[in-house]
């Protein structure tokens, strides 16, 4: 009997490595190079084998495994995740409090990019998770939360906080003029106008070169200010160290900057967190689990969406003012795909609907590889090794294939959250 | 005039890559309901693989222009077929019953899987080949603008209509075709009657991706350079293909594909080349706001 079964699953993995053969022999054995004739053929014979090799023992390990119940594989991480959480997001939250007090720049400049991703993943969760539209262009409104003040600083001389809001007002409005035709359609269509409109948005930028300086980009972005002070670093009477008396350094703009998100970051959350509770939150968990259900309950399926479409589109627009005013430049060059891409892996890593989940996740994709890559780079350095070395500049490389590999065996192996779950907020009977 | 023939020539050569490519989409739609993402990558994968196999025929001698083409033509689609297979197989079978954007978010962590496997194992650079179809003959000539149609051109009109052909029939004419349209009716009756829906699903993304990899070696040797990101663009398009000809319907996903070329050739002709990505687009958002079955397309009604 169990050797049938192992007969069976060794049949099984073979074939797995066989399939594996045809895909990968061509695309990975064969590297197209420019060479002295024109394009020429070298061969990996190698690579392929250990690719093959590595899909027949990763088939032989996953048959050699009791099969879980569809009852286990949807429950997700269930009761004591959340109560871990419970203890976990207040000390998070000390911990991002007092992250500066390190002194690092590199930790507070890493922290300050991860923090931008978790309000990212906040605002494109209200749109996701909350409300289940599939949104794959979110990157469009970060843009347009740049680029709106970006321009209006440079046209009118604006300073941040003045046109922190402003941003987020014009990121709404363009999800709302994208949002009105489009929301009254099929689910699955919103995705792909999303998609194309992302790529609209980037193409009109790169060509309006009378607008926003085509693919060179937008530079000399005004630094924010605290309440007036400046930090720049001559030091004077209406700068910040010149207030307070102190030596202008870096760091301090870097850590203001660092407070700056994490204020912007906490107010998403605490926003959302609150709308969650009011009739409208329920009415977009509602519109998740089933929207027929919805509209026969009197529901104007088409105004909620458009609600939760617009204000995750602002919050796009105010991290996207933010990372215009913490890079000093911007170009099209920085909403691309990808960028839509990784924001939306993070949500669906951490969980759709899934606040925590969500910070977890950012932590663990933006945070964690760059630590390893940086990591990598410190052993190479150190050990003179070249392999880490190849390593870690091949590492950003691997990223996207790391992160669509993600949302795929996320959504076959836990539909709901690799790291959260997030269940309606009410439910009827026994839950 | 002379020059619109022209941009007629080139708009219906392009709207046969898209055509081919719309077929994909419209079939997998029809008979799960889904958006398949991770096709127009297919559509990638398959240039590639004709790229990988005229360079191996090359290195091997075999330099005849009408032989390599059916060797590689033939390569290329088998491959991308087991791509196709595959994809559905990892991505989409355990889904069956998951919760609504499941199967989305699968088909779009997919395509960024096939992307950025290319880009890794073939390098992001863009991989230019020679014309191997050179030359053709010209047909009218007013105002010192003369109107040329390339031997090229016809081999990809005739291959698109032969390929076309071939389907056709095998969806209207034979067993496997009515299983097919069979599904697409109605999934969970055909089940009961005995069809064995999972190996049709199966033979529907064969079948899809094996014409994405015609598309794409007739895109490789139209255009003559290919890089990883192509399948992105040509997706989208050939998916907005899809929906104007009438999303689930065969001949309009050839017409879409038509127009979409035609469309985009002329405002690339009469207006900007810039924008021309954005014209494409742009219609998608306008046909499924004002047309949203499509000109081929049935009204979907939603039952509960």
């Amino acid at each position: 009997m169990i050797t049938g079964r192992m007969t069976g699953a060794l049949r099984d993995a073979g074939l797995s490595a066989l399939i594996a053969l045809g895909l990968f022999a061509p695309l990975i054995g064969l590297l197209t190079e420019n060479g002295e004739h024109g394009l020429g053929l070298r061969g990996r014979p190698f690579a392929v084998a250990v690719v093959v090799v590595l899909v027949f023992l990763g088939r032989l390990i996953m048959l050699s495994r009791a099969p879980r119940t569809v009852a286990a594989r949807a429950e997700g991480p269930g009761l004591a995740m959340r109560r871990a959480g419970r203890a976990l997001a207040p000390a998070l939250l000390v911990f991002a409090l007092l992250l500066p007090l390190g002194g690092s720049r590199y930790y507070v400049d890493l922290a300050t990019l991860v923090l931008t991703y978790i309000m990212l993943g906040w605002g494109l969760n209200v749109v996701v998770g909350l409300a289940g539209l599939l949104d794959l262009g979110y990157v469009a409104f970060y843009a347009v939360g740049a680029y709106s003040y970006a321009l209006l600083a440079e046209a009118f001389g604006l300073g941040f906080w003045t046109c922190l809001p402003l941003a987020g007002i014009m990121a709404a409005f363009a999800g709302i003029l994208l949002g009105f035709p489009v929301l009254r359609l099929r689910g699955d269509y919103l995705a792909i106008v999303t998609l194309a409109f992302g790529e609209i948005i980037r193409i009109v930028l790169i060509n309006w070169v009378s607008l926003t300086h085509g693919p060179s980009g937008i530079t000399g972005i005004p630094r924010p200010t605290l309440f007036g002070l400046a930090f720049s670093m001559d030091g004077g009477a209406g700068t910040f160290a010149g207030f307070f008396d102190i030596e202008p350094e870096t760091i301090q703009r870097v850590t203001f900057l660092y407070y700056v998100i994490l204020a912007l970051a906490l107010v998403t959350n605490w926003f959302t967190l609150r709308l969650r509770r009011t009739p409208l939150g329920r009415a977009w968990e509602a519109l998740r689990e089933d929207e027929t259900a919805c509209r026969s309950l009197g529901i104007n399926v088409t105004n909620t969406k458009l609600t939760a479409f617009a204000i995750g589109a602002m919050f796009g627009g105010f991290a996207g003012a933010f990372f215009a005013t913490r890079q000093a430049f911007i170009s099209p060059e920085s909403f691309t795909f990808i960028e839509s891409a990784t924001v939306l892996a993070i949500v669906v890593l951490g969980g759709l609907g899934s606040q925590l989940g969500v910070a977890l996740a950012a932590i663990v994709m933006v945070g964690g590889l760059e630590l390893l890559r940086s990591f990598l780079s410190f052993l190479a350095e150190n050990l003179g090794s070249d392999l880490f070395a190849g390593i870690a500049n091949e590492l950003p490389l691997y990223r996207m294939l790391v992160f669509g590999l993600a949302l795929v065996v996320v959504m076959v192996l836990r539909p709901r959250g690799m790291v959260s779950t997030r269940v309606p907020t009410v439910t009827l009977g026994p839950a | 005039m002379a020059y619109a023939v022209q941009q007629l020539i080139n708009g219906v050569t392009l709207g046969m890559i898209y055509g081919l490519i719309a077929v994909g989409y419209t079939m997998v739609y029809g008979i799960i309901g889904m958006i398949n993402f991770a096709h127009g990558d297919i559509f990638m994968i398959g240039a590639f693989l004709s790229l990988i196999a005229l360079l191996g025929l090359a290195s091997l001698g075999i330099t005849a222009v009408p032989i390599a083409l059916a060797l590689t033509l033939i390569f290329a689609a088998g491959l991308a077929a087991l791509y196709g297979w595959t994809v559905e197989r990892v991505a989409y079978r355990p889904l069956r019953g998951s919760f609504r954007l499941a199967p989305l978010i699968s088909a779009i962590g997919m395509s960024i899987v096939l992307q950025n496997f290319v880009q890794v194992s073939q390098g992001a650079r863009v991989k230019p080949l020679d014309t191997m179809i050179p030359g053709g003959f010209q047909i009218m000539e007013t105002d010192g603008f003369a109107v040329r149609l390339s031997w090229m051109q016809i081999a990809i009109a005739v291959t698109t209509l032969f390929i076309l052909a071939v389907f056709t029939w095998l969806v209207t004419r034979t067993p496997l075709g009515r299983r097919m349209r069979a599904c697409e009716q109605d999934l969970r009756m055909a089940s009961l009657l005995g069809i064995d829906t999972g190996l049709t699903i199966s033979v529907t993304f064969v079948i899809g991706a094996a014409l994405a990899a015609v598309a794409g070696l007739m895109f490789l040797m139209y255009y003559g350079v290919i890089d990883f990101f192509i399948g992105f663009i040509a997706g989208v398009k050939a998916f907005t293909a899809a929906v104007l000809g009438g999303i689930g319907s065969l001949p309009g996903a050839v017409l879409g594909g038509l127009l979409i070329g035609l469309i985009e050739v002329f405002w690339s002709a009469y207006f900007s080349v810039e924008y021309k990505d954005v014209a494409a687009f742009a219609i998608l958002i306008v046909a499924l706001i004002f047309l949203p079955t499509g000109i081929l397309g049935r009204a979907e009604v939603e039952k509960v």
